[in-house]
């Protein structure tokens, strides 16, 4: 049932991405509705996927990396879709719909099954550790293709080619604007996310911070993110240059969620395929 | 033989704009050129279009009447200009060509900037001045009601008006893609000239902030700022407003870039990297390239536009050759139809209506009555034929008839309306059920 439940949200997105593939070489307004149609649909199956798990294994289910991935493409979803609604920017969806598509995807491709929680996992401070670093993941994943938006169509104007590609882009002001938006969201939960997780390690481990790479990693991100802000709030960084950092604070998330567990080893990686 | 459309007009390609202006129509002349035209023999509807561009007037003649020598000779009579000094810019069209000419010209095919949307509200005011001086009848308006919805059509279904075709609207489409709401942006305008006057003009109905014009000569600023509802400042203090204004306009007789990229730098620090757009329409130009390579600085000038506009022409073309496509099928479609109000179809469709019914009736009670032998079956059959063929004689022998006397028209109507054979769709379906059955 869980399975299958899973397939078909995967379903729905995998079509919300293929028709928001269709509206960048056609791009009709009636088309924007089959897409966040189709992208709803798929949220509100993985919606129903996440509350049968946690009914079946009695937590949050977000405990291994299955969970994790799964929780990940679910939150980035929901933000496309409130952003959807806030900005209608229509574009986003076909870089960003990707993204879900391949976490939900990879969600299957590691061991789905429920496995007894370790003791040490057993904390009211671990499903929010996760759950606010995984939003604020999400929120971030939303920033990198915006970033990338963003570059595509500075890239444009100052090669002097106006055209298809800039009509169905945003204003650069608007996409800054919501990057720094988003920025202001994601920093605040990525920092809860370290603090709750401190305090949580203290309690399984007996030590605020230990230094075991993902904590070190995750560090780095935070830390390239709070120059981006302090950048963006004092010198006025804005534009290519905070479109760059933030494409390259994306990356260190991804290395510290996926790098890290399926490379390095350390305390966080029982949460390696279980 | 079916009731002919037709056109007879001149246009910005056929035409000097001395000749348009002498044949054009004033509103107040439409009355008495519409009883004129009413007048010439054969002649049922009537319309004028007469706009700066062109100067067309289509008309409905009656079956074998034709004569489109007669319009032109309304329009050498009506303005009392001598036929010969117009004759070579008239063109005239009918029936399937007429029918795509004026499509083409209220989707805006025909236009001197290909897809402008003005042409579309002229059409409809042609229209309705038309209507106003009962001039239309069936044909010409169910003509200009679909000539609506193909110019609706064209615009919906192709890009045809997607994109800017004149540089001072190219330069705010482009603003548009560097700040998000032009309500926020300030503009300095540096200069005059008539190219950055109309582009300042744009903007101002972009709805921007707020306008700022420097000059050398300090009158001319005041007198453009009075003009633009903005605000004049001295010539030696607009490099302050740099750090402010977010568009800048120039065009000033400087033989050297006045503003470098030094100075825009500067300018950049303090407004914290908020984007700058330059456009340049001065030649030499005003603006240092090199200001260009600034990061969240745009600087775009007169060539750089042109060459945006040019583009955009070219996607218009391309889109205008799908835009003929819809048309041309509209227009045979519009033909079917006229063939459909014809004495001779409206008889066969009559027909065929009633035996659809007739049909359809025969097989519910003959479904009904089980008992029936096949001779019964086919006694039944053949009194309800009797009945439909006695029905139906009346209505054809008058039709007939008022072909005859030149009134075919008008009965056709009432028997369509009467039967409603007048959509074709729903006879299309009855003639489907027959055909299964």
């Amino acid at each position: 049932m869980y399975f299958y439940l899973i397939i078909f949200s995967i379903g729905f997105y995998f079509l919300s991405m293929v028709s928001s593939f269709i509206y960048l070489s056609k791009p009709k307004p009636a088309y924007v509705k089959w897409i966040s149609g189709l992208l709803t649909a798929g949220f509100v199956t993985h919606t129903i996927t996440m509350i049968l798990r946690f009914y079946q294994s009695g937590h949050f289910p977000i405990t291994n990396l299955h969970e994790s991935l799964s929780f990940f493409a679910w939150g980035l979803a929901l933000f496309l879709l409130i952003i959807h609604y806030r900005y209608g920017i229509s574009v986003l969806f076909s870089f960003a719909t990707p993204i879900v598509v391949l976490f939900i995807s990879l969600s299957l491709s590691v061991p789905t099954g429920l496995f007894p929680l370790a003791p040490i996992l057993k904390s009211i401070w671990l499903p929010i550790h996760v759950t606010l670093a995984f939003l604020g993941d999400a929120i971030f994943a939303l920033t990198f293709c915006i970033s990338i938006m963003y570059l595509i169509q500075e890239h444009h104007i100052k090669g002097k080619k106006i055209g298809k590609t800039t009509k169905l882009l945003p204003s650069l002001t608007l996409l800054d604007q919501l990057n720094y938006r988003l920025l202001t969201i994601g920093f605040p939960l990525l920092t809860l996310g370290i603090i709750t997780g401190s305090i949580w390690a203290e309690y399984a481990w007996g030590s605020y911070w230990s230094w075991d790479p993902k904590e070190t990693w995750s560090l780095i991100t935070w830390l390239v993110y709070a120059a981006l802000l302090h950048q963006r709030l004092t010198v006025g960084w804005r534009g290519k240059k905070a479109a760059w950092v933030a494409i390259i604070g994306f990356g260190m998330i991804l290395f510290t969620f996926l790098g890290v567990n399926l490379l390095l080893s350390g305390l966080h990686s029982y949460g390696r395929w279980s | 033989m079916r009731d002919l459309i037709t056109v007879v007009g001149m246009n910005h390609k056929t035409a000097p704009v001395e000749v348009r202006e002498k044949l054009s129509f004033q509103e107040t002349q439409l009355p008495a050129s519409f009883k004129q035209l009413s007048r010439i023999k054969g002649v049922k509807e009537s319309a004028i279009l007469s706009t700066c561009n062109r100067v067309e007037i289509y008309t409905v003649f009656k079956p074998g009447t034709s004569n489109t020598q007669d319009i032109f000779n309304f329009l050498s009579e009506f303005h009392q200009i001598p036929p010969e000094t117009f004759r070579d810019c008239i063109y005239e069209l009918s029936d399937l060509h007429a029918i795509r000419h004026i499509f083409r010209v209220a989707s805006s095919l025909d236009s001197m900037v290909l897809g402008e949307p003005q042409i579309l509200g002229q059409f409809k005011n042609a229209y309705g001045l038309a209507t106003e001086n009962k001039a239309t009848g069936m044909i010409l308006n169910r003509l200009f009601h679909k000539a609506f919805s193909v110019a609706k059509r064209v615009r919906t279904e192709t890009r045809i008006a997607n994109s800017a075709v004149s540089i001072s609207f190219a330069a705010v489409e482009l603003a548009k893609k560097i700040f998000d709401h032009l309500s926020d942006c300030q503009v300095l305008l540096i200069g005059a000239g008539e190219m950055c006057e109309l582009a300042a003009k744009h903007f101002i109905n972009a709805g921007i902030y707020e306008i700022y014009i420097t000059n050398r000569t300090f009158n001319r600023a005041m007198a453009l700022a009075e003009d633009f509802g903005g605000e004049a400042v001295p010539f030696k203090d607009y490099i302050f407003l740099l750090e402010k204004v977010d568009i800048i306009l120039t065009s000033t007789g400087a033989t050297e870039p006045i503003i470098t990229a030094d100075i825009v730098s500067r300018a950049m620090k303090k407004r914290k990297n908020r984007p700058m757009f330059f456009i340049d329409i001065a030649v030499p130009r005003d603006v240092e390239e090199k200001v260009h390579n600034l990061s969240n600085v745009f600087l775009y000038d007169i060539d750089d536009l042109k060459e945006v506009v040019t583009a955009n022409q070219q996607e218009r073309e391309k889109e205008a050759k799908k835009a003929e496509k819809i048309i041309s099928e509209e227009a045979l479609q519009f033909t079917h139809w006229m063939d459909n109000l014809e004495v001779v179809p409206t008889i066969t469709n009559l027909r065929k209506h009633a035996d659809a019914i007739r049909k359809e009736e025969l097989k519910k009670t003959i479904s009904k009555l089980k008992n029936l032998s096949e001779k019964d079956k086919e006694a039944i059959d053949r009194l309800t034929q009797a009945i439909v063929n006695k029905l139906l004689h009346g209505p054809s022998v008058m039709l007939k008839q008022t072909e005859k006397n030149g009134a075919g028209r008008s009965a056709v109507e009432i028997v369509q309306k009467m039967f409603k054979l007048d959509n074709p769709d729903k006879a299309n379906i009855l003639s489907g059920k027959e055909r299964k059955s």
